[in-house]
């Protein structure tokens, strides 16, 4: 069977026939439920060349180059309708579900471009999960459905599905609050807990980054500091790749910010990237000084 | 400043004694008259359902009280003759063998139609599409008669042959030996179903549109594929409308008069044969006998059932699709 | 000022500085014009030869089969068992390659895609079977001759079918007469007023459009002819008989079809006029039913083809007739689908190709109250060009553009949800 996604060389794992690898995952040092056919746990770098996109003849992102380094956040900033909504779907091959829509340029996971010729757009997103801004739980499935239902999408196996159900509630700072009600709806939950809930869902596939789109402007501040922490927490796992209006919680999560800006009538690009710290006390370009003081959004 | 306070000390009252004002609408006269139009024009529609029922029954009283249940359980019509031996159960067999048979075509069919121009097809196509499917709901059921006995009939008579010749240990495709298979509930079920398609179709499609796109764009982002996704959000989202649109379609089967009467011979027959010629409907058997009225009650009658039934299932079908997510916003 | 590189963009973007670096960002980049774009696909090439080759092996195989191992089944037969040939062949082919997921995805798309070709080939069959069968009984005297002084020896194209068309015109038109007012006043009701009654309403307007069109046939004749026909000739069987049958079916199918529409008037605009000070008869009158007049035309437009192609309810009203009988209230009345069904039923070859004839009359007349109804429905909201001649002969009034835009398009025939933006 031809190999169409190549993981890198150091997973046992490479494709979903093959025995799975080793119950532990070195990277958090915490067993990890046996998968039958999971892609390499762990997180992995993410990078954008000269990505562009386009909705039906109107180009809205032009030329976004990016590094979204593993193990780390990079938050996304910029006010509203610059296309960090639509760079983030770029990254998990989202954007090409609307139609009509085009892109152009490079996103490398791991090295590798995600759009390249045979690479199938589901295999990326068992790769690359999403958190949407508003909470999107299957309101008629149980708590415990939910958060297995990316297994049973995405055709992977798991032997100890309490397990997985557990640890996965744990990472999203959700168990302790539905440990008594698994099998109640989804739809029951609180807005908060739907979204942590979402966070589980996709965490249970084990990506290798996580992209959220604004997560918690929906949300409660209580909810916020919670989700906050459970980014703090999974760092070091995946990837997180996250977009932000509020730029406190860019500084509290994010080791690494891109300021995005669109002139009017005009596409997205960046203007500047760094690391949090230097973009927000002494950024180059004048325009993100002016953004991240309040001086506009 | 102490006068303030003492009137306020004086006329307060506590939340608890407060009363509420009614309003007293004095309506213009023309809103009168105009509720008492529309009302009169809704209540024409109950009192003529069932003045149908009432005059049904009782021009087909003679039947019921000279032959009582014995005419839910005869098989045959024989109406010659001073007292005639007839009975609906025949013709009640073959309608529901007809229904039965259109729905099995017709509802996968229809879900899948219903699922492409939802899911599968361009923004542009869908509007032709469902177009085109209304199309097919608009052709008279005068002309499928006619298309299915002149020309589809003969088409499907070779297929009936080859089941019945070597797949006649299946008790459904068994005949007599030299039977004819013209004019089958088989064929007739067919050429039915293609008018029941539309029907479903358009409230699958409906229900399928509606749901919610968080959802949907949920299960992609999970990693499904685009089946995984419907399967997964679509079709437990549709399955009121999926349910209701059949039992509407089962419905219009039932009811299906013209086509049939080309179709099957319109002899009252119960048989496992279904691909013989032979049988007949209830509503087919009224038709073929217009203007050759004998046994006036037994027809009544017999088209009583037809009502009641046809009534029964419409009103499942619409209870189901008001009752389930996704069919509030559905017009049936 | 710093480079931005090669491809700088035009002016109107703010003057920064702009570095390349390790913490900045170059804006190298060709302008947008020059750039190429993709949209991913997952349909290979390789996809649509594996899909051919299995088209191929399913067909050879059939081919095969009933020629060697059993007799014919008829080409229907052999076309339905290539066609399921072919998609476990594929299936395999791609569960070999891509694995189960990919390969449930494909054949669920090649299924749906199929269920939409088989329901769109018999519509079209059936269209070009009744105008290959009818056009050579068809002629100008169709229109004019009625079967008078018609004998069995006679070619199929002798007389005419004038007085059915007369029939149907008539009883169709007086069904009209008497649904289109009771059904919108019914819709009107469902979705306008507050009473307690409106659900029961709602509920026996449901069972009625359900209504099997023999049952409402049978009723009138139980009704009015049965018992009062020797009393007088007006309820013997004529076309009026005929009329009160259609619009038995006619009615609910209409109110349903108003109701959806009225519904989609914005709940703002009911508003508007009653803090004008009007009162809740007049906000209908005036506001609501204009805007939905479009919707109401559909309705009636639909309705009228629907109608006009029901057998069942007039074999006991309107009965049938060889002769042109103008006079609905009187005396048998024939119309187009009594004529087909009297003459396909009868075994002369004449006869069929007569009653053929006017099945295609029948099938073109549905037809173009059919697009008459789509046109009349139309979504006006979108800004459309007048067609060229209608500018030249008069140039556009100021508020009518307005009006058209608010005015609301009608729902699709058969259950539709409108899900189009109602103008707000």
């Amino acid at each position: 069977m031809t190999q169409v996604f190549a993981p890198p060389a150091s997973e046992a794992v490479t494709n979903h026939r093959d025995p799975p690898g080793d119950g532990s995952d070195p990277a958090t040092r915490r067993a990890v439920p046996r998968y039958v056919g999971a892609s390499p746990v762990g997180a992995v770098s993410l990078e954008s060349r000269d990505a562009c996109a386009w909705f039906g003849e109107r180009l809205v992102l032009e030329g976004v180059t990016l590094a979204m380094p593993a193990g780390e956040v990079t938050a996304l900033i910029g006010p509203s309708g610059c296309g960090k909504s639509t760079f983030l779907r770029l990254l998990n091959r989202m954007h090409e579900l609307v139609p009509g829509s085009a892109m152009d340029g490079q996103v490398l996971l791991d090295g590798q471009d995600i759009y390249g010729p045979g690479v199938r757009a589901q295999e990326v997103r068992t790769r690359i999960g999403m958190v949407f801004q508003k909470p999107n739980p299957f309101p008629a499935m149980s708590v415990r459905d939910n958060v297995l239902a990316g297994l049973k999408l995405a055709g992977i196996k798991c032997h100890d599905k309490d397990a997985l159900v557990e640890q996965s509630l744990q990472r999203a700072s959700l168990w302790r609050e539905v440990r008594d009600r698994l099998d109640k709806p989804g739809g029951e939950l609180s807005g908060g807990q739907q979204q942590r809930l979402c966070i589980a869902r996709s965490l249970a596939v084990s990506p290798n980054v996580l992209l959220m789109d604004e997560p918690c402007s929906a949300l409660d501040p209580t909810s916020t500091r919670r989700i906050e922490e459970s980014i703090d927490e999974l760092r070091q796992e995946i990837t997180i790749v996250i977009v932000t209006h509020n730029m406190q919680q860019a500084q509290r999560v994010s080791d690494s910010c891109a300021f995005f800006l669109a002139d009017e009538n005009e596409p997205g690009y960046v203007v500047e990237h760094g690391p949090t710290t230097k973009m927000f006390d002494s950024p180059e370009d004048p325009r993100t000084f002016d953004y991240v003081n309040g001086r506009f959004g | 400043m102490d006068d303030l306070v003492t009137l306020r000390a004086a006329g307060s009252r506590s939340p608890a004694t407060r009363s509420k004002r009614a309003i007293v609408e004095h309506r213009p006269r023309v809103d009168v008259i105009f509720d008492r139009v529309s009302l009169g024009a809704g209540l024409t529609v109950l009192v003529l359902l069932t003045l149908v029922g009432v005059f049904l029954l009782y021009q087909g009283r003679h039947t019921w009280t000279v032959l009582g249940t014995s005419f839910l359980t005869t098989e045959v019509w024989r109406s010659g003759g001073v007292h005639p031996h007839i009975g609906v159960l025949g013709l009640l067999f073959g309608t529901i063998v007809v229904g039965l048979i259109a729905e099995a075509f017709a509802v996968p069919l229809g879900i899948a139609v219903g699922l492409f121009i939802a899911e599968f097809a361009s923004k542009g196509a869908q509007r032709i599409l469902q177009g085109l499917v209304d199309l097919l709901a608009a052709v008279p059921s005068i002309l499928f008669g006619l298309w299915g006995f002149f020309f589809l009939s003969g088409t499907i008579v070779p297929l009936s042959r080859w089941l019945t010749t070597h797949l006649s240990w299946f008790p459904l495709f068994a005949t007599a030996t030299s039977s004819t298979l013209g004019t089958s509930f088989f064929i007739a079920g067919i050429v039915v179903s293609l008018m029941v398609i539309p029907i479903v179709a358009s409230i699958s499609r409906a229900v399928f549109a509606q749901t919610p796109p968080s959802e949907k764009e949920a299960a992609l982002a999970l990693g499904a594929t685009r089946w995984g996704m419907i399967r997964t959000v679509v079709l437990p989202y549709g399955r009121g409308g999926m349910i209701g649109g059949s039992m509407l379609g089962l419905g219009r089967a039932l009811g299906e008069t013209i086509a049939v009467t080309f179709l099957l011979p319109q002899v009252p027959l119960i048989s496992a044969h279904l691909l013989q010629s032979g049988g007949a409907t209830i509503a087919g058997f009224i038709a073929s006998r217009a203007g050759n009225v004998t046994t006036v009650p037994g027809l009544m009658a017999a088209g009583l059932i037809l009502f009641v039934l046809t009534l029964l299932t419409n009103l499942v079908a619409a209870s189901i699709v008001s009752r389930s997510r996704s069919g509030q916003g559905v017009e049936l | 000022m710093t480079d931005r590189g090669p491809f700088a963009p035009a002016a109107g973007s703010p003057s920064a500085s702009v570095r390349s670096g390790p913490s900045g960002s170059s804006r190298t980049r060709p302008p947008s014009n020059a750039r190429a774009r993709r949209r991913p696909t997952s349909f290979e090439a390789i996809d649509g030869w594996l899909a051919a080759a299995s088209a191929v092996s399913a067909i050879a195989l059939c081919w095969l089969v009933f020629s060697l191992f059993t007799d014919g089944i008829g080409w229907l037969g052999f076309w339905l068992v290539a066609y399921f040939a072919f998609v476990t062949i594929y299936f395999i082919v791609t569960y070999e390659r891509l694995g189960s997921l990919a390969a449930v995805d494909r054949l669920v798309t090649v299924a749906v895609w199929s269920a939409m070709i088989v329901v769109l080939i018999p519509l079209l069959w059936i269209v070009l079977y009744v105008i290959d069968k009818g056009v050579p009984g068809l002629s100008w005297g169709f229109f004019i001759h009625t079967q008078k002084g018609v004998t069995p020896e006679m070619s199929g194209r002798a007389g005419g079918a004038w007085h059915a068309i007369v029939g149907t015109v008539e009883q169709v038109g007086v069904a009209l007469l008497i649904s289109l007012p009771l059904g919108t006043m019914t819709a009107v009701f469902l979705s306008e007023s507050r009473s307690r009654l409106r659900r029961v309403v709602r509920i026996f307007v449901d069972a009625m459009s359900g209504m099997p069109s023999i049952v409402s046939g049978l009723f009138i004749y139980a009704t009015l002819i049965i018992p009062l026909a020797k009393d007088s000739k007006f309820f013997g069987f004529d076309g009026f008989m005929a009329s009160l049958a259609l619009s038995v079916t006619m009615m609910p199918t209409i109110c349903r079809t108003v109701e959806v529409v009225l519904r989609l008037v914005p709940h703002g605009l009911r508003e508007a006029g009653l803090a004008l000070g009007s009162s809740r008869a007049r906000v209908v009158w005036s506001v609501v039913l204009p805007t939905a007049s479009a919707g109401v035309a559909t309705a009636a437009v639909l309705g009228i083809a629907r109608e006009a192609g029901e057998t069942a309810p007039l074999l006991f009203t309107a009965f049938g007739y060889n002769y042109l009988n103008a006079n609905p209230f009187s005396t048998p009345q024939e119309s187009l689908p009594l004529f087909i069904w009297r003459f396909v039923r009868e075994p002369l070859a004449s006869s069929i190709e007569r009653g053929f004839a006017g099945a295609l009359v029948l099938l073109l007349l549905i037809l173009v109250l059919f697009a008459v109804a789509r046109f009349v429905g139309r979504d006006r909201t979108k800004s459309r060009p007048r067609p060229l001649i209608l500018r030249l002969i008069r140039p556009e009034p100021s508020g009518s553009r307005l009006l058209a835009a608010r005015t609301v398009g009608a729902p699709s025939e058969v259950g539709d949800l409108d899900d189009r933006e109602a103008p707000s």
